[in-house]
């Protein structure tokens, strides 16, 4: 483990009766990219502020390298920060909002001249310093803003939906920029979204927040794969649900029942024989091949093509509904609405999901 | 389009008649009679610019004028920067109070505060009962009462022009420079208060030009003693029947009140500065 720079004990906001964060802990490990991610009002937006000290903690400690800066100003912690909507001073050049926070430390004219300009050669804006921020597109103040963040080395660099003003293609972009930025500059990135594409393609580790609460956290592809609740399995990425009865234990899983067929369940940790459990299965696990044989037979209902996918709700009797997604180069069945067709999946491919 | 637009002319042409007929109509005949009485020729202008008492006026009207103005922007400033960052629920009712001063008349006004200020007024007797003082002092029939009373008087027109800057002012700018290490007096002064300048130009502007022509205040706390231009004017033409005069100077208010406007344009955008004020 890496030495731990930020750390959130117990944390606590509330505004009135409602709890925007519901005592969260968490720590941040040094050069760690982390994204927060939830829907809005899952208190993922207080969190950072409350790391940047902007909100004011009804209860719990924020500490940075093991000292407490819960009651620290904004000013006084030293984070760089990216804001929502970028908010680049409409009053000074691009030159000027990368060099604010050198200015206000009281540095050199020198000194910030030429920081600043490495600063804007990072994100390729050199060209435009003497523009001002009005006069820049959506992308270009988003690498602005970026720059005036990173201009005086900030330990930990705080990112609110920094993204989410822009177009698709223009964000698909700068994911790979701010990712490439990340691992050439090893500052800490802690990012807050509600995009779950945006998190899965960027983060070490993401941290699920709902209702104030951390539902789980993890590396991308533990949580995708292994999503603990129902609200983690659907939020990130799509998810079917199926009802189960364990019938028995099996090496490395469990054998269940479903619907009243038998079926085999992998896990490392599966619940006791006996019990009701609620599994889930992921849209592109579920394969298609023709009517008849083994299998959860069905007809297509409904087809969605998005081009290198296709999506599919297929009604099955045993298991009513149940979506299912396949690239569309694999055209061995050409799915169209009304064909009866025949449903598998891998032992590995349900994933049993805490009782609610 | 074009007997669209023509609609248009004619709603606005009631207005534009009143305009004419009262406004403009006599402005003109002002500007012939300064010209024209007693004799025809520019007499009046330069009896005007030769004498100590007309100059010695607009030297005074300048100066009340400009004091109003710097005493107007800042109280004002103080006031719509509170309004702008209140709480959401109480701005209404503060926007509220900034207005009910119009709702009583300039006249009943200034005479509150001749029952404040004169020499028997409220503030010299409390004074005089507490003992600070033994004799009256002279708080109005000078410049100091005048201002006072213009300051009042003048700003709500400071507060509105600067509280709609402000209120298109994102808290998020001053977020963002404290986030980056400015300390909060730092972040007003490096980047709100630059975001402020239009509303303060405006402001500015707006009570400079008003406080210029101004009458019934500084006549009534003025008390004679403080002549400024305006009432100079009804001087002339009502005790001594001086039309002449009387134009001429209504002129040259007129005249240095555009040089204003013209010089504030080289550094206002006066658009934005007196029509696009919500």
């Amino acid at each position: 483990m890496t030495d731990v720079i930020l750390s959130i004990r117990d944390a606590v906001k509330r505004y009135g009766e409602t709890h925007a964060l519901d005592r969260v802990d968490l720590d941040v490990a040094e050069g760690e990219f982390l994204t927060l991610l939830g829907p809005s009002g899952s208190g993922k937006t207080t969190l950072l502020t409350a790391v940047a000290g902007f909100t004011q903690l009804t209860a719990g400690t924020v500490s940075m390298r093991g000292t407490d800066i819960t009651s620290l100003p904004p000013e006084k912690r030293g984070f760089g920060m990216v804001f929502q909507g970028y908010a680049l001073f409409p009053t000074m050049t691009v030159a000027q909002n990368v060099g604010f926070p050198l200015k206000v430390r009281g540095k050199s004219k020198a000194e910030i001249a030429a920081r600043v300009a490495e600063c804007l050669d990072l994100v390729q804006m050199g060209r435009f310093a003497d523009r001002m921020p009005q006069q820049l597109s959506g992308g270009q103040q988003q690498r602005v803003a970026l720059a005036r963040a990173l201009s005086f080395h900030p330990p930990v660099l705080l990112l609110d939906e920094p993204l989410s003003a822009l177009d698709k293609k223009l964000r698909a972009d700068l994911q790979w920029e701010l990712k490439a930025l990340h691992e050439k500059l090893g500052v800490t990135f802690i990012y807050v979204t509600h995009d779950q594409e945006e998190a899965l393609s960027m983060s070490d580790r993401i941290v699920i927040l709902e209702g104030g609460r951390i539902q789980q956290e993890g590396a991308p592809e533990a949580l995708y794969d292994a999503p603990r609740t129902d609200f983690v399995a659907n939020f990130l990425g799509k998810s079917n649900f199926l009802d189960v009865t364990v019938a028995g234990h099996v090496p490395g899983g469990a054998a269940c029942d479903l619907a009243g067929h038998p079926i085999e369940i992998a896990s490392p940790a599966p619940p006791p024989v006996g019990a009701a459990a609620r599994v889930a299965l992921r849209p592109e696990r579920i394969a298609l091949g023709p009517e008849g044989g083994e299998g959860v037979p069905g007809r297509i209902a409904q087809v969605s093509y998005l081009g290198e996918r296709a999506q599919l709700i297929v009604d099955t009797e045993r298991l009513g509904p149940l979506l299912v997604s396949r690239p569309t180069w694999k055209a061995a069945i050409h799915p169209d609405a009304g064909l009866p067709v025949t449903l598998r999946w891998e032992r590995d491919a349900c994933v049993f999901l805490e009782a609610r | 389009m074009t007997s669209d637009k023509a609609r248009y002319w004619l709603l606005a042409l009631p207005a534009l008649a009143v305009m004419a007929i009262f406004y403009i109509w006599p402005l003109v005949n002002i500007w012939a009679i300064s010209v024209t009485e007693p004799v025809p020729g520019f007499g009046n202008y330069v009896q005007g610019a030769e004498s100590q008492a007309v100059t010695t006026s607009f030297v005074i009207t300048f100066r009340v004028a400009a004091l109003t103005t710097v005493f107007c922007v800042i109280l004002g400033y103080i006031c719509a920067y509170a309004i702008a960052n209140t709480i959401r629920r109480a701005k209404p009712l503060l926007i509220a109070l900034v207005l009910l001063p119009f709702w009583v008349s300039v006249l009943i006004r200034s005479f509150s505060w001749i029952v404040l200020l004169g020499r028997s007024g409220i503030v010299n007797d409390a004074l005089r009962d507490v003992g600070v003082i033994e004799r009256p002092l002279r708080l109005m029939h000078n410049e100091f009462g005048v201002v006072l009373a213009m300051v009042h008087v003048m700003l709500p027109f400071a507060v509105l022009p600067l509280l709609a800057n402000m209120r298109g002012i994102s808290p998020a700018y001053t977020d963002a420079a404290r986030g980056l290490g400015a300390s909060e007096l730092t972040a007003f002064r490096l980047v709100y208060l630059p975001q402020t300048l239009p509303g303060i130009g405006s402001a500015a502007l707006l009570v400079f030009v008003l406080s210029l022509g101004f009458y019934i205040t500084p006549a009534l706390l003025g008390g004679g003693r403080v002549l400024m231009v305006s009432e100079y004017i009804t001087y002339q033409i009502q005790e001594f029947l001086n039309w002449g005069l009387g134009s001429a100077l209504s002129v040259a208010l007129l005249v240095a009140t555009a040089l204003v406007l013209v010089i504030a344009g080289r550094f206002l955008n006066l658009k934005n500065a007196l029509l696009e004020r919500s």
